[in-house]
């Protein structure tokens, strides 16, 4: 049997769901419009009406809301609802200039909820589970979205938040947790450190990890498998949209992230143009929210580089499908007018026999040329006495760096350990140019 | 017949040489030899010590990537072209030395060179088949 938290909804045939996407759209265009004036401006501008939505194909006339129209009306601007009626506030991290806000009303937190539960059944976790709950409580998305999924669903949480690893280490052995929920980077400090310890993660009682919060690769989660001895499923959210829960890899597929559709439309579109790809397409992911009360966002761009496949799926959902993020659009580097996202450079490391994938991208511009150093660090496993092994070792990456990707690089060898470990979103990126 | 060596691997920044001396120095180990090898980027510290375990263990601790590799140590007659003997009779066996350095103290009149080869038995079969004085492990840590 497989595992669904609402089943009704998640396995709703395709005709149902689409015309309950409509029935919600035309719902929250209608609201949007009378509520937020940046939405009776703009669907004003773009000369169209609430009532002139008649089909899902229409939304695409609609204009789209970007992070910068967040910005700009910072803090409550794009609200829907009174602030009497907002009981949460959450932001985004905001590294450059005033953070993103976004406000839920109880309706919101109770949807969010149930997203998020169905997220863990789908990954495999059900009641009964002890879930260790590694992301960061606060402003920050992660840590109370999984946490209220969490008890929705039944499961045991453990809030523990981010930091002081010894001690979950300690408390994932004595607790007995069985499912681990933070980013894929922590999960494999974690099991770094445990082994420092001197703890067998691999024989601990987790069965499930659920990771999210910043772009990985599938090498990667091979890695993770290896090293905690779990099944690690991806999770995809972003706190304008909602927060972690909008998108979950199924345990039967692992293959592509189940968008939940009965209450966020998706959309392709070619990030130059704006306009929709083919189906399958790589291209940046829009969405718009249909039964958000407290910042309902209308086409909303994530700037989240992936593809939609509406194929069947073993695990009996009609959700569609978006591919593993291949980046975020503004974490794509430009090196000498070459696309770089951080997570290829990581599929090429993770292959070679002995790297971690811990690793820092330096970009600089020496004499009007980008340059990039990509930092690995060197562990027992490709240690020599020899110097001509070890740059054997720097040249063969910086050759299949310029073979997969078309870019030169400079390989530097670091000590073990001192490439920075986040307990967060890790920081694969210094970028030094002055432009 | 062979010795072991430790290797460790250190960023070229200022004062690693110095911490990894004063770890080893305040573990009360002795170092008998050492050799640097070096690039721009990186370098390998080569050493023989009087307690191997112990020194890999403390250095691990303190998070350096080490490793064990076994060399050999043979005795040079101290006079001009003593080395050039041993060189020769390995030369003759194609047998490739990948690195080398000298021991710090003598033994009787000799000086005693370390040689890292890539094929370490084959290289003592011909050190031996030339009556060249190979130094046992035992001997070498407590000299």
């Amino acid at each position: 049997m497989a595992n669904y938290f609402n089943e009704e909804f998640e396995t709703l045939p395709r005709a149902a769901l689409e015309a309950l996407q409509l029935k919600r759209l035309q719902a929250t265009v209608a609201r949007v419009y009378a509520n937020v004036p940046f939405y009776k401006q703009s669907f004003d501008a773009a000369n169209i009406k609430p009532e002139d939505i008649k089909s899902l194909a229409d939304l695409q006339r609609l204009p789209f809301t970007t992070k910068q129209n967040m910005r700009d009306s910072y803090p409550y601007g794009l609200f829907a609802a009174p602030m009497e009626e907002i009981v949460r506030i959450h932001a985004s991290s905001g590294t450059t200039g005033k953070p993103t806000v976004v406000g839920y009303t109880q309706k919101d937190i109770e949807t969010w909820s149930e997203l998020m539960a169905r997220s863990f059944m789908a990954a495999g976790a059900h009641k009964g589970d002890i879930i260790h709950n590694a992301y960061g409580y606060g402003l920050f998305t992660g840590g109370l979205g999984a946490h209220y999924g969490a008890e929705r669903l039944g499961a045991s949480v453990i809030p523990i938040s981010g930091g002081n690893t010894k001690r979950q280490i300690m408390i994932m052995q004595d607790f007995g947790s069985t499912v681990l929920t933070c980013t894929p980077s922590y999960s494999l400090y974690l099991a770094e450190e445990a082994a420092t310890e001197g703890v067998d993660i691999k024989s601990s009682k987790l069965r499930v990890g659920i990771f999210g919060a910043e772009p990985w690769s599938e090498a990667m989660r091979g890695e993770i498998e290896a090293n905690l001895g779990l099944d690690a499923i991806d999770i995809y959210g972003l706190s304008e949209i909602m927060g972690p829960g909008v998108a979950i890899e199924c345990i039967e597929e692992k293959h592509g992230l189940h968008i939940w559709e009965d209450h966020f439309i998706p959309e392709i579109i070619n990030p130059e143009t704006g306009q929709p790809v083919a189906e399958g397409e790589k291209g940046e992911l829009v969405i718009t929210t249909i039964t958000k009360q407290g910042i309902p966002l209308i086409r909303y761009r994530t700037r989240d580089i992936t593809s939609l496949s509406y194929a069947p799926c073993a695990c009996g959902r009609t959700h569609g499908r978006i591919a593993r993020m291949s980046g975020r659009s503004d974490d794509m580097l430009i090196i000498r007018g070459v696309n770089v996202f951080p997570s290829q450079i990581e599929s090429i490391l993770v292959r070679i026999e002995g790297v971690e994938p811990h690793y820092l991208l330096i970009v600089d511009r020496k004499d009007n040329l980008d340059t990039l150093e990509v930092q690995v660090e060197v562990d027992e496993r490709i240690f020599s006495d020899e110097i001509k092994v070890l740059q054997t070792l720097s040249r063969q990456i910086e050759k299949e760096i310029k073979d997969m990707l078309g870019v030169t690089c400079t390989v530097k060898l670091v000590e073990p350990k001192t490439i920075q470990r986040s307990e967060g979103k890790a920081q694969r990126v210094k970028d030094n140019r002055k432009l | 017949m062979k010795v072991e060596q430790i290797s460790i691997f250190i960023e070229n920044k200022s004062g690693r040489l110095a911490e990894i001396t004063r770890i080893l120095g305040e573990a009360g180990i002795n170092i008998r030899a050492l050799s640097l090898a070096d690039t721009s980027d990186f370098g390998i510290l080569r050493l023989i010590v009087n307690e191997v375990e112990k020194a890999k263990a403390v250095l691990k601790e303190k998070g350096f990537t080490v490793s064990k590799t076994e060399v050999v140590a043979v005795e040079v007659p101290d006079q001009p072209g003593g080395l050039s003997t041993i060189l020769q009779a390995l030369d003759r066996d194609n047998t490739n030395v990948e690195y080398m350095y000298a021991f710090v103290e003598r033994c009787g009149g000799n000086a005693v060179i370390i040689f890292r080869f890539d094929e370490t038995d084959k290289a003592i079969a011909t050190l031996t088949a030339n009556n060249f004085n190979i130094l046992a492990g035992e001997r070498l840590y407590s000299m």
